[in-house]
């Protein structure tokens, strides 16, 4: 079992209680995303939340499919997914594309950004093109005892102000900031927390230009999450997104995404291991 | 512009073909660009060096690991190193095992015929199901149970990137990717786990060849084996100060031979079916990070070594049953198993082998890590009933009873690494690439490589007289 250290607002009663869940997602009130440049302790972060034994691993990529496990935090139940790690969500990988169409069409309540407070820069490209997609972004700076290590300090405040969603400083491999990590999320799915996440405006054409596709989008699929998204993609000519326009699977992904995980995921922890 | 009432998935790509135009050309660069620069901003704002920063022993260690001229001698050193502790490690407990678990059967049977159960009864359950059982923990569990965790740190500690890094060049001139060293460094511990990791490459053409060669590296079902042979055959012909040596050398070859086959098979399969040329990558070396003991003991020893291993007893109990009934059934004088393998003992013989070796692969298919377990069963089955009590007995049963050579043993070691994937492989080689004609070509690659491979060192050690 790990070790959760407390500190400050952590040893509010409110906040003490996390109950890792295992596999038993049935009846999750909330689905959580985590996201991540590879090797940057996503599976740490997922192990300690859930108290599954998902393999991890030092080298980019061990993660190549997502896993699931549940964890509840303040009565409420969380299904967490963790998607393999990426630098990018523009490419055509199998595992970026893992990544987004779960970001994108999974309906995350929220989606954590797991970064690597020694490389930050690097982590925040993926950070930036998360919130291109989604508002609900909570940033998770992890390895801060490594950071401290190699002499680094992580102003985590001046991040959450520049980028418009909240940033917790985390250890995941010691416990250090997990509930307030996890209360920050609760928070920012209820909308306590307002999140403005920084977005390239671009010029006036290209504003105009988006609108008037995610406008056209949201006739074609009422209710289609991340039209804006999709026109971005669309103007730039992504032929993945195209295609999947056309045949219909992106209508299909938007409706039945999140049953469909319930299953992968099942028959993922009975294999268990990757 | 008109508005259509309904509108369709081809109307709205109509409309982003139309609108692309009036924008900048490269907009969508300009705006990666802007994201970039304004990670970089962000950053600079947040992140401060504490000027506390002392020198930097991972650079230090990375410039001696990642060096062109120490990177590969050291990389070799610390496999040979793996696999010495492994062979040390686990000569001992498996003699002790061995002896404990065919005691239990002496015991057991004794037992058996004194209440006066038919011979049949005792036979196909102590001397069948159960001593299938018996050779495959006595063969497997202690060789897994410390190479799962030795392996399992090095890659907690960010070694395996490295090797990647190492290797980069040798995969690059065999027209494969780079990150195929860490897909081969995965089959080290599952074959199936390895394919299923090439997920990591992007190409499609490169993916496949990782895939096909794959099971040229040795998983740890078959380590147990390999290091099974080298121990009881090869090295024991050394003084027992070097043995252990000469057995970690041995292992270390036979694993280098697979490495030289994936570059081989990885160059061919670039020139032939699979023609292209290698993409450039961006490898990242992570830190180096102390392992979590705990963590690394609860995944090697509960997630990897009894995964293994039950998957191993499962198909080892029934093996032992089929090689019982096949010891058993006598036709015209002499058991249908004798029958079988004298009938394929030709073609055994043309490969270095013997018909019992080749007749134990065919039982031991389903799962083909337990082949020699297998063998092991058939021959103390169906042979000259020796009591093994440990394995210099099973030296001299095999080298005496059955005129066992130094080729049999390196020829089977050779046909061990080479022969075709396990079940379980071959069916996550189809539901990787969703076709058949790929999981065929996987099982044919390598089951060809295995039979050219030791039908040639046969030929060569006959005609020079060396056996």
């Amino acid at each position: 079992m790990i070790q959760i250290k407390t500190s400050g607002c952590d040893t509010c009663p409110a906040n003490v209680h996390l109950e890792q869940m295992g596999l038993k997602i049935e009846n999750f009130d909330r689905i959580i995303a985590l996201a991540g440049n590879p090797n940057t302790g996503k599976s740490t972060l997922f192990n300690s939340l859930t108290g599954l034994k998902q393999h991890t691993g030092n080298w980019p990529g061990k993660t190549v499919s997502r896993a699931e496990g549940g964890y509840e935090f303040q009565n409420i139940k969380y299904k967490l997914v963790d998607l393999p790690g990426t630098y990018s969500l523009l490419s055509a990988s199998q595992d970026e594309e893992v990544a987004r169409n779960f970001i994108l069409f999974g309906q995350p309540d929220c989606t954590i950004v797991v970064t690597d407070a020694t490389a930050l820069e690097r982590n925040l490209n993926l950070a930036l093109q998360v919130m291109e997609i989604t508002d609900k972004v909570v940033i998770a700076v992890n390895l801060m005892d490594e950071a401290r290590r190699k002499g680094l300090e992580v102003d985590t405040r001046s991040l959450a102000r520049d980028l418009g969603v909240p940033a917790i400083p985390i250890s995941a491999r010691s416990g250090e900031g997990i509930q307030t990590l996890l209360t920050t999320i609760a928070e920012v799915i209820e909308g306590t927390i307002k999140t403005e996440p920084l977005r390239v405006i671009g010029t006036v054409q290209y504003q105009n230009s988006v609108n008037t596709l995610s406008e056209q989008i949201n006739r074609l699929h009422p209710g289609i999450p991340n039209p804006r998204w999709l026109a971005i993609r669309l103007l730039d000519g992504d032929a993945r997104v195209q295609q999947a326009l056309l045949s219909g699977e992106l209508a299909e992904l938007a409706g039945n995404q999140r049953r469909a995980e319930v299953q992968f995921s099942k028959q993922m922890s009975v294999q268990g291991r990757q | 512009m008109t508005t259509p009432i309904t509108i369709t998935a081809n109307d709205i790509l109509a409309q982003a073909e139309a609108l692309r135009p009036q924008l900048q050309s490269g907009f969508r660069d300009e705006i990666v660009k802007s994201m970039y620069s304004e990670a970089e901003r962000i950053t600079r704002r947040a992140v401060h060096a504490t000027g506390e920063k002392k020198w930097d022993l991972d650079q230090r260690i990375d410039r001696l690991v990642t060096s062109p001229i120490t990177g590969l001698p050291i990389m070799l050193l610390i496999l040979a190193a793996v696999f010495w502790v492994t062979i040390v490690g686990a000569n001992y407990p498996s003699q002790i095992i061995a002896t404990a678990l065919f005691w239990i059967e002496d015991q057991a049977a004794s037992l058996f015929t004194a209440i006066g159960l038919p011979w049949w009864v005792t036979g196909f359950i102590w001397h069948g199901v159960y001593r299938g059982l018996a050779w495959v923990i006595a063969v497997m569990l202690p060789p897994m149970a410390i190479f799962f965790p030795v392996f399992t740190i090095l890659e907690d500690l960010g070694y395996l990137p490295r090797v990647a890094f190492n290797l980069d060049w040798l995969f690059k001139k065999a027209g494969a990717h780079g990150k195929q060293a860490l897909t081969m460094a995965m089959g080290f511990g599952c074959n199936a786990a390895g394919v299923i990791a090439t997920r990591v490459i992007d190409s499609p053409r490169e993916r496949l060849i990782a895939i096909l060669t794959n099971n040229f590296v040795p998983c740890n079902g078959r380590f147990p084996t390999l290091i099974m042979l080298a121990t009881v055959f090869v090295a024991a012909s050394f003084s027992p100060i070097f043995s252990s040596f000469v057995a970690a050398g041995a292992v270390l070859l036979v694993v280098l031979i697979g490495v030289f086959f994936t570059f081989l098979m990885s160059w061919i399969l670039s020139k032939t079916i699979l023609k292209g040329e290698a993409s450039a990558f961006t490898l990242e070396l992570p830190p180096y990070r102390r392992p979590n003991i705990s963590r690394i003991l609860y995944t090697s020893l509960i997630d990897r070594t009894i995964f293994v291993l039950w998957r191993a007893i499962k198909t080892a109990a029934p093996a032992g049953a089929v090689i019982w009934i096949l010891g058993n059934i006598i036709v015209n004088g002499s058991s249908l198993a004798a029958i079988t393998a004298n009938f394929l003992n030709p073609f055994g013989v043309l490969l270095g082998l013997d018909g019992t070796i080749l007749l134990a692969y065919i039982i031991a298919i389903p799962a083909n890590e337990i082949v020699v377990p297998t063998m092991l069963m058939v021959y103390s089955g169906v042979g000259m009933m020796t009591d093994i009590t440990g394995f210099s007995e099973l030296r001299n049963l095999l080298i005496g009873g059955h005129g066992w050579t130094m080729l049999t043993a390196a020829n089977l070691m050779l046909f061990s690494l080479l022969h075709n994937p396990c079940g379980t492989t071959i069916m996550t080689i189809y539901k990787e690439t969703k076709s058949k004609k790929w999981a065929a070509l996987s099982v044919v690659i390598t089951l060809g490589t295995a039979f050219l491979v030791t039908f040639i060192t046969a030929t060569i050690a006959r005609l020079a007289g060396w056996v």
